[in-house]
């Protein structure tokens, strides 16, 4: 539907066009500054990721980097606000969903919700979730895991689904 | 009158994207689901970079088959594309499509890529490459674009001349729960393209008639049809035909303006003065920046002027005096403002643009009068797309800028932390150099202990597993036979001696050989426990050395590293400072000549009021001194 209103918009801008100096004295340049702007975007990007992989390595050594992804179930309607992970009883993270960020898990996306450092051996993670059922109640779920961090990095995906009658509806796995 | 233009990828992102959605245990890897997750909220940037990197990285390992992206990629390439687009860097865009065009990918994916193809080439306006790109779909294609193929063939035609071939398409799309309306709105400006007057206006017709329900797009191009309509009697000089088009226009859709003015003039052409002036006040009274109300507020006077209704007139001119004196004053701001650069500085204001109406919102500031006509400058796709690319450029820098704080920290992280294990270092790889040294001389040894066990399992040798005393004993008897087998042979005393060594040797031998199996039990199983010891001491060594080479690895090898990063951030800053300066003087330059020509025809039109106000005055004094007469 937001195409066909931009098409209509378009259409009703078209109507009401530029004079014609404007057009001439803009165009061409315009578009050769689109062209330069878009090596700009690319150089900006490729520096981006060096910059992350800079921060990993500096922040995150593999050795005791853990990341902890979220992602939500598919066709799940429940209404996330806010997420608490805890490792071994510390807080790692609290998040609250905005609308946009919960429209992005519900499409399939995959929230990198903390990195950080932990050492080799057993732990504990708690998942502590709040929210609404698609009838308005609100839930509050949370569970227990324990997961094992060797000398590899470590990825934990934790999965949300609307908690059903005595299962709280979290669950987490290597990723 | 122009075919409607296509927009940027928006509805197909959401088709490949749905497409994409998995279960979550469905989805393999996660950093192609974290790119799904920015992108999913509009952030192209963040999506590009996470996605960028995870497909590099992909075609850099030797088996992409045991890679978590083997089981996306081709999503992930065809999402790069996508969101390049989004993004708006075509040039990217188009090769990373054209990528998945050459691969050897599903016939669906490949015609998906095809289609987008196309789309970027239509958008550039290269209306033969962008055909060119559509000849290549061939076979299965995907449900959800068949219409949008057909639709985007047809506008091809009609914007290279070929109306004639647009029209079946336009015609069979006007069934099309998604193009329908503005198929038939399509096919109306294709006939009329072709030359079939009396088809386009039937057309038209069609596409304009009111029917129940639709959303604001369908309602809106029904608007323009009849809009369209109207005006094609209106120029022709049927005014009573244009007028019930006119009147078909929606009064609070986005063509109401131009409709109310056109049916103001319709009417008046027709000499109904009295119907002119009800869609005149109603258009004199909405936003004053639109140019049809401007005209309404000059025509509305006059239509009172053509009923005699001389003294409204002048009241009503006298308005428009103030009106257009107001926006003229508005505009010399605005200029002016402009001039002085704060157009810009407004626009990349990020407050405002978190909000979804900015461009509204920035119209209403009263800080900022430079952007009152800011929705006129966005009339223009060069405009638009400039303005974009300086969002995206401010956006940029405030990474850039951002990012070169952070490299202060990090060069500060490296310091403290080669502060902290430099001095200790050298004390802690002497120790460890001397502990490798035994460990390895352990590891030997244990070594050989195994291969004597493998090779006594083979061939028993009873003597390797006597212990120290009896190894010290059967030395000693060795060298007492040695001692005496030296002395006088023919000496019983020497004789009988040698006799007991020999009976000695021969106890020893005895159980040697019989305790021999559970000697090497024994032996097995501390050689078992010693390798058990062994392999504690070789974790924690392991151990230590991982610890000793992180040690290293934070903090030695990254200034050169951060040095070159820190340079091309800076590079990138001066860069981006050049071309927003480029940028935001065209865009000024546009403004303001923009801004210029709505002042001249605001001049203009307060001109015209001002001497039909003293005509007004004229006609209404001397009918007022005709009335008296009487």
């Amino acid at each position: 539907m937001w195409m066909k209103r931009t098409t209509v918009l378009a259409l009703l801008l078209a109507a009401s066009a530029l004079p014609l100096g404007a057009q001439e004295i803009s165009g061409d340049e315009l578009r050769s500054l689109d062209g330069q702007v878009q090596e700009i975007k690319s150089d900006v990007l490729s520096i981006a990721s060096e910059l992350n992989n800079l921060e990993e390595r500096l922040l995150y050594p593999s050795n005791t980097q853990l990341s902890l992804f979220v992602a939500v179930d598919e066709g799940e309607d429940f209404r996330l606000d806010s997420l608490k992970i805890e490792i071994d009883d510390e807080l790692a993270t609290h998040h609250i969903y905005s609308f946009q960020e919960l429209e992005a898990l519900r499409k399939g996306g995959v929230q990198r919700i903390y990195t950080g450092n932990v050492v080799t051996g057993d732990h504990r993670l708690r998942v502590t979730v709040l929210g609404k059922h698609d009838n308005g109640k609100d839930f509050e779920a949370s569970d227990s895991f324990t997961f094992t961090k060797d000398v590899k990095p470590k990825a934990l995906g934790v999965t949300l689904a609307g908690p059903g009658l005595g299962a709280s509806g979290i669950r987490i796995g290597d990723w | 009158m122009r075919a409607a233009p296509l927009t940027a990828g928006g509805l197909l992102l959401c088709a490949l994207l749905a497409a994409s959605r998995a279960p979550a245990d469905e989805l393999r890897d996660l950093y192609f689901g974290e790119a799904l997750y920015f992108a999913h909220q509009g952030d192209f940037f963040a999506a590009l970079e996470r996605l960028d990197t995870e497909v590099k990285q992909h075609s850099g390992v030797d088996e992409p088959e045991l890679d978590s992206l083997h089981y996306h990629i081709d999503d992930a390439e065809f999402a790069l594309g996508d969101f390049e687009l989004r993004y708006r860097m075509h040039h990217r865009a188009g090769r990373a499509i054209r990528a998945v065009l050459e691969g050897a990918v599903d016939e669906l994916v490949r015609n998906d890529a095809a289609y987008r193809l196309a789309r970027i080439h239509f958008q550039k306006s290269q209306m033969a490459d962008a055909l060119r790109a559509l000849e290549r779909i061939e076979g299965r294609v995907p449900a959800a674009i068949r219409d949008d193929i057909e639709f985007l063939r047809a506008n091809i035609y009609l914007a290279v001349g070929r109306p004639g071939d647009a029209i079946g398409i336009f015609a069979e799309l006007e069934d099309s729960s998604e193009f329908g309306g503005f198929a038939a709105y399509n096919l109306g400006i294709a006939f009329l393209e072709d030359g079939q007057r009396d088809a386009a206006l039937e057309q038209l017709d069609r596409a304009g008639q009111p029917a129940g329900g639709g959303d604001d797009a369908e309602l809106a191009i029904r608007d323009k049809s009849n809009l369209v309509l109207g005006t094609i009697h209106l120029e022709e000089g049927d005014y009573d035909r244009a007028i019930p088009f006119l009147n078909r226009v929606r009064l609070d859709g986005p063509f109401s303006n131009q409709a109310l003015l056109s049916l103001g003039w319709a009417n008046l052409s027709a000499e109904n003065a009295e119907r002119a002036v009800v869609p005149w006040k109603m258009l004199a009274g909405r936003e004053v920046t639109d140019p049809a109300t401007q005209e309404a507020l000059l025509a509305l006077p006059y239509a009172y002027g053509k009923l005699d209704v001389h003294g409204r007139a002048a009241v009503h001119y006298g308005q428009a005096l103030d009106a257009f004196g107001a926006e003229v004053e508005k505009l010399n701001a605005s200029i002016e403002s402009i001039r002085e650069g704060r157009f810009l500085e407004a626009l990349v204001r990020e407050e405002i643009r978190k909000d979804k109406n900015w461009v509204i919102r920035l119209r209403s500031l009263p800080e900022t009068p430079e952007t009152y006509y800011l929705m006129q400058l966005l009339a223009s796709h060069d405009f638009q797309t400039g303005l974009q690319n300086y969002l995206d450029l401010a956006d940029l820098r405030r990474k850039l800028k951002a990012w070169e704080a952070g490299f202060d920290a990090f060069d500060e992280m490296v310091g403290i932390r080669a502060a902290h294990y430099d001095p200790l270092l050298p004390d802690v790889d002497e120790e460890f150099r001397e502990l490798d040294s035994r460990l390895r001389l352990r590891t030997e040894q244990h070594r050989m202990l195994v291969k004597r066990r493998d090779h006594m399992l083979t061939t028993p040798r009873p003597d390797f597993l006597a212990t120290r005393e009896e190894q010290a004993m059967l030395r000693r008897i060795e060298a007492l036979e040695a001692a005496l087998g030296a002395a006088d042979g023919g000496d019983p005393g020497v004789a009988f001696s040698l006799q007991r060594l020999e009976r000695l040797k021969g106890v020893l031998a005895f159980r040697l050989e019989t305790e021999y199996h559970e000697r090497l039990a024994t032996f097995d199983r501390n050689l078992g426990d010693l390798g058990e010891a062994m392999a504690h001491v070789r974790e924690q060594y392991d151990a230590y050395v991982r610890s000793r080479q992180a040690a290293t690895h934070s903090y030695v090898g990254y200034e050169p590293l951060i040095a070159r990063l820190r340079g091309q951030v800076g590079q990138s800053v001066e860069r981006i400072d050049r071309a927003m300066a480029r940028q935001g003087h065209l865009l000024e330059l546009v403004a303001v000549e923009v801004l210029i020509a709505r002042r001249g025809r605001l001049e203009n039109f307060r001109d015209k009021a001002r001497f039909a106000l003293a005509d007004s005055y004229d006609r209404a004094s001397q009918a007022q001194a005709k009335a008296g007469s009487k």
